[in-house]
């Protein structure tokens, strides 16, 4: 500011015959513009964000702290609400964050049919509103969905073989991750042709699986399998909203690094999860803490989808959100704003988090690209 | 340990980048793969650490077939082009990872790195992380962390390729001599033929996917197999003329041959610059007459631009600076060029 005012003021004080009084510095303007624009933007800054926010803490706090933590802690519904919502985002994050590593992973290395299709796929959570994001699920998993009536009916009979699916499928990338990559050093199960060991393994462990499961009784038999209006879409939901977050964060970054560190600790002799852990993951480190921090935060605020498949029932499918729109609704705005409040706390500090990575990522970026300061 | 490669074929898309290449490196030597940009020298190098997949063909590493096996299995060491050091370790940690995944025991790991470390000077700038170092440090600490895991062979993709030229005249000397000391099967990739010449025992010269030319500096340099071979080892002039009875004619004078070749109605007449003479006397029909353009004296050698007054060519000539002494040149003289060693290339070659 000081520097500005001085190359201004120049023209002015010094009469050099060179220098015409009217001259103005081309870079810039008259004071009341600059004044002008900066209070402008002060003002609407302060009306739209800085006064509402200030007001929600106001309210929540008016009647005293003990009042306060009532509000909070005192009702089973408002209880329940934060509990949930502390259920269904970790549950929602760990799914985007193995997500968004495998996506990031397979577009930055490989070149594949459909890459493109898939980083515009990627991007449509945030392109579709969330409302319709809800009622796409509605309309599979809902009663009137396709799967309703049968989930309805005998929704439990599909997990042995869900469950098994999972496992066997971890199992195979499992193995193929710690498999010795020269077959001369392959010993025991990794011994024996891949063609035949891996199908036939599958299936035994598979059939074994689902066997074992059903004998135990493991899951009930003949009740429905609420996913519509219960937790499992809440979780599903939120996952589909916050989706891109995570993926969209490392793609630039794991391109800007490049792949040539991973191909040197290969060369070097690593395999692939000393390769992931070593080099992969701290180059990304900060792009995924950010992606992480941002997916959070759209998470625990999510209102449209998960509006859509909860049915809002207080005490069992409320999540914060949802339930300070209740409390609004019921003219209990000290309690609303006291859900509200905590919120906003949780929003400022991912602000916080969110400004202080960002001097971190540009840096891991620049020397990726070999223009670290020697 | 040698290395073969038989007929390996790598292509991207419609691209062919290698294109049928066999290539021996005997045990122990220092061979240079040199050639222009996009000539497939690079990935035949990533080919040979197994970085890239050939298309067909195989590799061969002292009688046992590699093509199949893993980068991690082949004990391959391979120097990037840009260093690749794991940024976010130290110059310690770098050195030390192809031991450390191994799960050689901590002490050894840390003798090993002390070892290296005095072997590339850099004892102490250990504790340093790659953005700290300059870049021909980066390259000596990315040269000791493939020599680290003992590889059979040691593979280097453009080492110094984006050095200043002060520090690539020296890390080529030390190459050079390290490479005397410790003997791996080294191959490097380059395309500045006086750095492939200096350094290196054996030379392939290759362009668009193919082996031009294979052989010891002097062999490539003094017997160019083709005309790309001729034109990439340096700027030299070209005439067209025709050959009779093992003289060149060109633009009316006759110029003798070095190598027999057969008459022919239509050839290309090569003469690199040292190898012009120039005199103020016109010798028989074994000159030119030709006006000197510009002279430019700076260098080791002077440098002298000229025309010949039939046919208009421009020459270009270097002379040692006694013989520019001798001779008193200035630009506007006349003067009659002849050759002290003319190369022809006659039939369907076009340049």
């Amino acid at each position: 500011m000081s520097a500005d005012a001085v190359i201004i003021r120049l023209p002015a004080r010094g009469p050099g015959p060179q220098v015409p009084a009217s001259f103005v510095n081309p870079r810039t303007d008259p004071a009341w513009v600059r004044w002008g624009l900066t209070g402008f933007a002060v003002l609407v800054v302060g009306v739209l964000v800085g006064i509402p926010v200030v007001n929600i803490f106001y309210e929540a706090l008016k009647e005293g702290v003990r009042v306060y933590w009532d509000n909070l802690v005192a009702d089973p519904d408002t209880r329940h609400s934060i509990f949930l919502t502390a259920t269904v985002v970790p549950l929602a994050l760990v799914a985007n964050i193995v997500f968004g590593i495998a996506a990031a992973w397979a577009i930055a290395r490989f070149k594949f049919p459909g890459r493109t299709l898939l980083t515009a796929l990627i991007d449509l959570p945030f392109s579709v509103s969330p409302v319709v994001a809800g009622l796409m699920f509605v309309l599979i998993f809902g009663l009137q969905g396709y799967l309703g009536p049968f989930l309805r009916e005998d929704g439990y009979s599909v997990m042995p073989y869900a469950t098994s699916l999972v496992g066997v499928f971890v199992l195979v990338v499992l193995y193929f991750v710690f498999r010795p990559a020269n077959p001369a050093a392959r010993r025991g199960v990794w011994r024996g042709p891949t063609w035949l060991v891996v199908p036939a393994a599958s299936v035994v462990l598979f059939a074994l699986s689902v066997v074992v499961q059903k004998r135990l009784g493991v899951w009930p038999q003949g009740e429905s399998l609420k996913i519509i209006f219960a937790t499992p879409g809440l979780v599903l939901a939120t996952a589909f909203v916050t989706f891109p977050f995570v993926a969209r964060e490392l793609i630039p970054i794991m391109e800007a690094v490049g792949a040539e560190e991973e191909l040197a600790a290969i060369n070097l002799g690593a395999n692939g999860w000393q390769m992931f852990w070593h080099i992969t993951a701290p180059n990304i480190k900060w792009g995924l803490v950010y992606g992480i921090i941002l997916c959070n935060a759209r998470a625990i605020g999510e209102f449209g989808a998960v509006y859509v498949v909860s049915g809002h029932i207080a005490g069992q499918t409320d999540t914060m959100p949802l339930r300070i729109e209740k409390l609004f609704q019921e003219y209990n705005l000290p309690g609303c704003f006291a859900v509200a409040s905590v919120l906003t706390l949780l929003a400022i500090l991912t602000l916080v988090a969110k400004a202080r990575l960002e001097r971190k990522i540009p840096s891991a970026v620049h020397e990726a690209t070999g223009e670290g300061g020697s | 340990m040698s290395i073969r490669i038989e007929n390996v074929t790598k292509t991207f898309g419609k691209f062919t980048a290698v294109d049928k290449v066999n290539l021996d490196v005997p045990d122990g030597t220092l061979l240079a793969l040199l050639g222009p940009s996009g000539s497939g020298k690079t990935t035949l190098l990533r080919i040979i650490a197994g970085l890239d997949v050939a298309d067909s063909g195989s590799v061969i590493r002292e009688g046992e077939d590699i093509t199949r096996q893993s980068a991690r299995d082949r004990k391959i060491g391979f120097v990037f082009q840009h260093y690749a050091l794991f940024r976010h370790m130290t110059v310690e940690e770098n050195i030390g990872y192809g031991l450390r995944v191994r799960k050689r025991p901590k002490a050894l790991i840390k003798e090993r790195v002390d070892e290296l470390l005095k072997l590339i000077r850099l004892e102490a700038l250990g504790k340093r992380y790659p953005a700290q170092l300059s870049g021909g440090q980066r390259q000596r600490v990315a040269l000791a962390r493939a020599l680290a895991a003992e590889p059979k062979v040691l593979l280097l993709d453009e080492p110094f390729g984006a050095l200043d030229a002060k520090v690539r005249q020296e890390l080529r000397v030390w190459l050079r001599k390290l490479h005397q000391e410790i003997h791996v099967t080294s191959v490097f990739v380059t395309h500045d033929q006086e750095e492939a010449f200096e350094v290196a025992d054996r030379v392939v010269v290759m362009n668009q996917g193919r082996v031009e030319q294979y052989g010891t500096p002097a062999e490539v340099f003094e017997r160019p197999a083709n005309p790309f071979v001729m034109d990439f080892l340096g700027n030299v002039n070209v005439f067209h003329g025709r050959v009779e009875q093992g003289k060149a004619l060109v633009a009316g004078a006759a110029l003798a041959v070095a190598d027999q070749h057969p008459d022919a109605p239509s050839a290309a007449v090569y003469v690199r610059p040292h190898e012009v003479v120039i005199q103020h006397e016109q010798s028989g029909n074994a000159s030119l007459p030709a006006k000197v353009l510009h002279v430019n004296p700076a260098g080791s050698r002077v440098k002298v631009e000229l025309r010949a007054t039939e046919s208009e060519q421009l020459i270009n000539a270097e002379l040692t600076s006694e013989r520019f002494a001798e001779l008193g040149l200035k630009s506007g003289d006349e003067v009659f060029v002849s050759a002290s060693r003319v190369r022809v290339f006659a039939g369907n070659y076009v340049i």
